[in-house]
């Protein structure tokens, strides 16, 4: 009786406990460590799918040949122009849209759950809806609209492919930005606004001076969860363009598929697959340093 | 400085009339306090005529302007809220300057402003911390100085002293009647606190349920209540009320007595008053005496010693309640039989109505 009261020694229960985590623990490292090492091991190898006969090491050939492809620096920039433009579309407007939902207005309720409802659909859903429901030259809803008033609808995929591919990640995005900036936009002190139109302060000096500071956080949680996945953007890519026309439209992540899948160079796409690692890692070290910094203040 | 002038202010909030008619004049200089019962409206009606609140009816003067449709910042008003309402990423510096710079003056002036200012409050080592890093009682300085600097023409407070601790409070209490003497603002000042009423204000304002009940100053609120709800909510702790019937009525005041008869003679103009009327005496616990000859008879119920005082709760034959208030030094004992005496000359007397009878005699410090 009087042992199970005390507390348990301290050094008892971290090696029990030891015990009890270690398949969870030996089960995180196999699939986080396995991949990764295969990952590095292929990139260093000479391996095709659809040359059994080309195989052994292969120094960092794969990496040099990566590197040098005029392909892998356009993806690149197609990876950093996609995170920004959905970047700024989502937050701009997020900011905006939470601003305007946070007034009273006639059927608030039902206009929140519409601003928020493309967050609940699909990525490769949506991108098949915005490809063949709204921008599909001859069958999509906008284009009928373009022929309705007499103009000639623009093919946006195969004319812009990047900027559309952008566009339907930011309209995937935006809910996402405008639920937890509007959270944060109730919860500025309804007395600091007041104060500030005490002071004198107009919408628009009001929104500069005091609602945009009092987001500041909120936007950099957006910022950092949303760069996080819009590194790996591939099933709009790959629903819409899949990557074309030629690269036009190819990011990183895009890029390691079809070297992969399409052209079977296990060994080319693994190299590409340790570029991406790195590079996610680099934007990983500074957008957490950004955040750690902003929510300490 | 400014008189503000409330002519017939009303307020409705989905239909339903919160501020009823309110009529108001609060002269250059004054310092003017709002209490009531929570909910009876203060609020609504210092925001009102802060701007923040539109105003359903009437007319707001400022300096003989009608001001209902102005924006707050043109009103020429400053406002110190009970959260303070800082910005929290501004400095102290910052938060001082904010309306100074939407004003457009020019650097060196707000400047020289918010240093002297950030002086006089004892802010100035001060101007570079934010508010998260101040004390409560800080923070309430910086909410007055932002006030200050602005140079308003009236000064608004809503229950500014309630978040902090008794012995903050009674300090900043003095320093705000400091103020007040200095820069000689007309002031404007909600709150629910009895002592920062009675103490600061010139003139108070009793709201009951968006009506005002009585306007006075504080011994005249205290020694002349107009009705019960003015008598039962001035002083602390509250007057005791007992049922009485008039026995005869006379030059020299209303002769009343209880039922078992012990009679009074109270010192007021009888009115409408009729013979064998039932009134309501009102008298205070510090206007009652422990006399070994009085005629109250009654029981100690219980003893509350505060040091300088003691509150005995007496309970008399037929139960009525009564709070009396003696020195510290009484040795009051629970069930203990014990005689009172009501000083007549300090007693009330309100009608079936609740309104009272008016007094022969003002008092001498109630104007
Ligand atoms: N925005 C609003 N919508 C509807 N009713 C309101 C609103 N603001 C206040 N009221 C009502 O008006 C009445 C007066 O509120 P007010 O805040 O002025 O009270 P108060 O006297 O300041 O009370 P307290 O002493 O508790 O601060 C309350 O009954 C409240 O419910
Ligand atoms: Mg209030």
């Amino acid at each position: 009786m009087e042992a199970a009261l005390t507390p348990p020694d301290r050094v008892t229960r971290k090696k029990g406990a030891g015990i009890f985590l270690s398949p969870a623990v030996i089960i995180l490292l196999i699939w986080s460590l396995i991949p990764l090492v295969l990952t590095l091991w292929y990139s260093f190898q000479n391996y095709n799918l659809v040359d059994p006969t080309l195989k052994g090491f292969a120094g960092v050939s794969n990496y040099v040949y990566l590197l040098t492809d005029p392909d892998f620096l356009y993806s690149l920039l197609n990876t950093v122009l996609l995170v920004l433009g959905v970047l700024v579309v989502s937050v701009g407007g997020g900011v905006l849209l939470a601003v305007l939902y946070d007034q009273e207005f006639w059927g608030r309720g039902i206009a929140r759950v519409l601003v928020i409802s493309p967050f609940f659909v699909m990525p490769t859903v949506s991108a098949l809806l915005w490809k063949n429901l709204m921008l599909h030259p001859i069958y999509g809803v906008y284009s009928a609209f373009m022929r309705a008033v007499g103009l000639q609808p623009i093919d946006w995929l195969a004319q812009y492919p990047m900027q559309t591919v952008m566009m339907i990640v930011a309209w995937e995005w935006l809910p996402f930005a405008v639920l937890i900036l509007l959270t944060a936009v109730q919860s500025l002190d309804h007395e600091q606004k007041e104060a500030a139109r005490m002071d004198g302060a107009g919408p628009i000096a009001r929104f500069r001076y005091i609602i945009l500071p009092h987001l500041s956080r909120a936007i950099t949680v957006v910022v950092m969860i949303e760069t996080i996945y819009l590194l790996t953007v591939f099933a709009e890519i790959s629903v819409t363009t899949s990557g074309g026309p030629g690269v036009a439209s190819t990011n990183l992540a895009f890029l390691i598929f079809s070297r992969a899948l399409q052209q079977f160079d296990i060994g080319g796409a693994s190299a590409g697959g340790v570029v991406a690692i790195v590079i996610a890692n680099i934007i990983a070290a500074f957008l957490v340093r950004a955040v750690a910094r902003n929510l300490e203040a | 400085m400014a008189k503000v002038e409330l002519r017939d202010i009303r307020k409705t909030y989905n239909a339903e009339e919160i501020i009823k008619g309110v009529s108001l004049d609060i002269e250059n200089e004054e310092f003017v306090v709002f209490v009531g019962p929570s909910g009876c409206g203060k609020s609504t009606l210092l925001r009102m005529i802060a701007g923040l609140e539109e105003i359903s009816g009437g007319d707001l003067m400022i300096d003989g302007a009608r001001v209902n449709d102005l924006e707050p910042a043109k009103r020429g008003l400053a406002m110190v809220f009970q959260s303070y309402a800082l910005y929290p990423h501004m400095n102290v510096y910052r938060n001082m300057e904010f309306g100074l710079k939407l004003a457009g003056m020019p650097e060196a002036e707000r400047r020289q402003k918010i240093t002297d200012v950030a002086r006089t409050l004892q802010l100035d080592a001060y101007l570079k911390h934010k508010p998260g890093q101040l004390s409560g009682g800080q923070r309430q300085r910086v909410a007055i100085g932002r006030a200050i600097v602005r140079n308003p023409k009236v000064f608004l407070f809503d229950e500014p002293l309630s978040n902090l601790d008794a012995a903050l409070r009674g300090q900043m209490r003095v320093e705000l009647a400091t103020l007040h003497r200095r820069l000689k603002a007309t002031t404007i000042y909600v709150t629910h606190d009895q002592v920062e009423a009675m103490t600061m204000a010139d003139k108070i304002v009793v709201l009951q349920k968006g009506v005002v009940e009585q306007v006075g100053s504080p011994l005249e609120l205290y020694h002349h209540p107009r009705n019960l709800f003015v008598a039962r909510f001035i002083g602390s702790p509250p007057m005791n009320f007992l049922p009485v019937t008039t026995r005869s009525i006379d030059p020299e005041g209303v002769t009343v007595a209880r039922d078992r008869g012990e009679s009074l003679l109270v010192p007021v103009l009888p009115g409408e008053t009729a013979s064998a009327e039932a009134l309501t005496l009102g008298v205070r616990p510090e206007h009652i005496v422990i006399d070994p000859e009085g005629d109250v008879h009654g029981t100690i119920r219980m003893v509350e010693r505060l040091g300088a005082l003691t509150l005995l709760h007496v309970t008399l034959a037929d139960d009525t309640l009564l709070i009396v208030q003696t020195d510290g030094d009484h040795g009051g004992e629970i069930d203990r039989p014990i005689r009172l005496r009501l000083q007549a000359d300090n007693c009330h007397l309100f009608d079936a109505r609740g309104i009272a009878l008016t007094k022969l005699t003002r008092h001498r410090l109630a104007r």
